[in-house]
């Protein structure tokens, strides 16, 4: 019969610090790989649309004639697509993720 | 016969993170039947094959589970490849297999977890989700996602792991490796789980089979299957042999997947050994046609995955059978005979998955 299997971690918890981190009050770092929110150079961008065909939540919307890149945020999944087929390279993935809302709401960008 | 009762468990119960229900029927505090119904989450994303291109899919499959993702965006991966011949280079074929058996780390870490909290261990829960948080730093570091690795592409992968970072790793995960063991010990040799676990639900190797159990459940009862022994992704080639226990019970079940998790960080260590440099993804042109069964071993067991093509963009059907579906017909015989407050922890070892078994 074992009991207190757990003793040796029990007291090595006891004896260390809170494996936690306390957000909001220490600022989260992320991996430089991670996947946050697409960021645009929109001076860069020729508005060709390549993003808005890739999106598979088609969260992006782009208007060549008013030259103006907006996309939605909630609908954004973060995957990639829109910067790995960007040909002008002007689109990234942030590494922090998109604000938190509750309602929909668009970012809007003009050339 | 005494009085018979009929007792509502589930859609929403404290042990259940996800809604399935049984109605029990109760002969005084045991159980001789259970009636399940689910399909309270069901998404229809099958249906959704039709609307979205072959390759726009694959994000798709990855959300089919939260936790298997990765393996569910392979399977799929898997198929389309066979139907449009694709050869995927055998980097990409060593990465896809170090991220599979980090998604089966985390998912039985995370399974551990539930089931001390399932029996009221609330300090060995954390303690597994501690362990869990690590892992999923490493995920998050090579794929960029916590739980969506989003890393799965038709003809190979997204991303490269350098390679010494894959030293990294494998260093970190050895150190790990000894945590788990301590927490292994704990689920293994405290008096006190025992006794929720040993002789509690016994599935014979007879019934296991005749119901088609899958994963750890099949395992535990004595039968070395696994698809990973058909050795798709590299597993062919790092030689893998399946774990059994024999006593089909909630103990055996618990080794087991205790034992997976110190054998997915060798065969990580492996694929690392055995990488080569080169390309991560093949060519894809055309479109698929025809149909195939991909089949693939997840953490709570075998997924089949059914694709049928006719040289559109637009594949013309995608069927999915998961673990979760196949392993409740042997959670109701399990569940028969056994004590009302024992319930909780049968359902929780199958490892649930009810919006995997949805879809």
């Amino acid at each position: 019969m074992k009991l207190l299997v757990m003793a040796k971690s029990v007291l090595s918890n006891l004896f260390s610090r809170p494996v936690t981190e306390r957000y909001p009050f220490v600022e989260k770092k992320y991996f430089v790989g991670t996947r946050g929110k697409v960021l645009i150079e929109i001076d860069k961008c020729i508005f060709c649309g390549l993003c808005q065909r890739k999106c598979p939540t088609a969260a992006i919307v782009v208007t060549k004639e008013q030259k103006g890149w907006e996309i939605d945020r909630l609908r954004c999944v973060s995957c990639n697509a829109c910067v790995e087929i960007c040909p002008k390279k002007c689109l990234v993935l942030d590494t922090k993720y998109a604000a938190c809302s509750e309602k929909r709401y668009k970012d809007v960008f003009h050339a | 016969m005494s009085k018979r009762t009929i007792i509502p468990f589930g859609p929403q119960h404290p042990v259940l993170p996800e809604p399935i229900h049984l109605d029990l029927v109760l002969e005084d505090e045991k159980v001789v039947e259970a009636i399940p119904s689910i399909g309270f989450i069901h998404r229809g994303l099958e249906k959704l094959v039709e609307k979205k291109d072959f390759q726009e899919y694959t994000y798709v499959a990855e959300r089919i589970c939260g936790i298997c993702s990765f393996i569910h965006g392979l399977t799929y991966c898997m198929a389309v490849e066979e139907l449009m011949k694709i050869e995927v280079p055998e980097r990409a074929q060593y990465l896809r297999t170090i991220w599979s058996e980090l998604s089966r780390i985390h998912s039985h870490l995370l399974w551990l977890g539930l089931t001390a909290d399932g029996f009221g261990f609330e300090s060995l829960f954390m303690e597994s989700w501690k362990i869990r948080e690590y892992i999923l730093d490493i995920i998050e570091e090579t794929t960029g996602g916590r739980v969506i690795f989003g890393s799965a592409k038709v003809g190979g992968v997204r991303r490269d792991i350098a390679p010494a970072k894959l030293e990294e790793i494998v260093k970190k995960l050895r150190v790990y490796q000894k945590k788990i063991n301590d927490l292994g010990m704990v689920f293994l040799d405290d008096t006190t789980v025992k006794h929720r676990t040993q002789g509690v639900g016994i599935l014979t190797t007879e019934n296991a089979k005749a119901l088609g159990a899958v994963g750890p459940m099949l395992r535990a009862s004595g039968v070395a299957m696994d698809i990973r022994m058909m050795g798709y992704a590299a597993y062919g080639k790092i030689g893998f042999a399946p774990i059994v226990e024999t006593e089909g019970d909630c103990y055996s079940r618990c080794k087991v997947r205790i034992r997976e998790l110190a054998q997915s960080i060798d065969i990580i260590e492996k694929c690392v050994q055995q990488m080569k440099e080169g390309v991560i993804e093949a060519k894809v042109t055309g479109f698929p046609n025809g149909e195939f069964f991909a089949r693939s071993e997840q953490p709570r067991g075998e997924v089949i995955y059914y694709a049928k093509a006719n040289g559109t963009k637009f594949l013309q059907r995608l069927r999915v059978r998961t673990p979760t579906f196949a392993n409740i017909t042997p959670l109701l015989e399990i569940l028969k005979g056994c004590q009302l407050a024992d319930v909780p922890i049968l359902v929780l070892t199958i490892d649930p998955c009810i919006s995997c078994a949805e879809r």
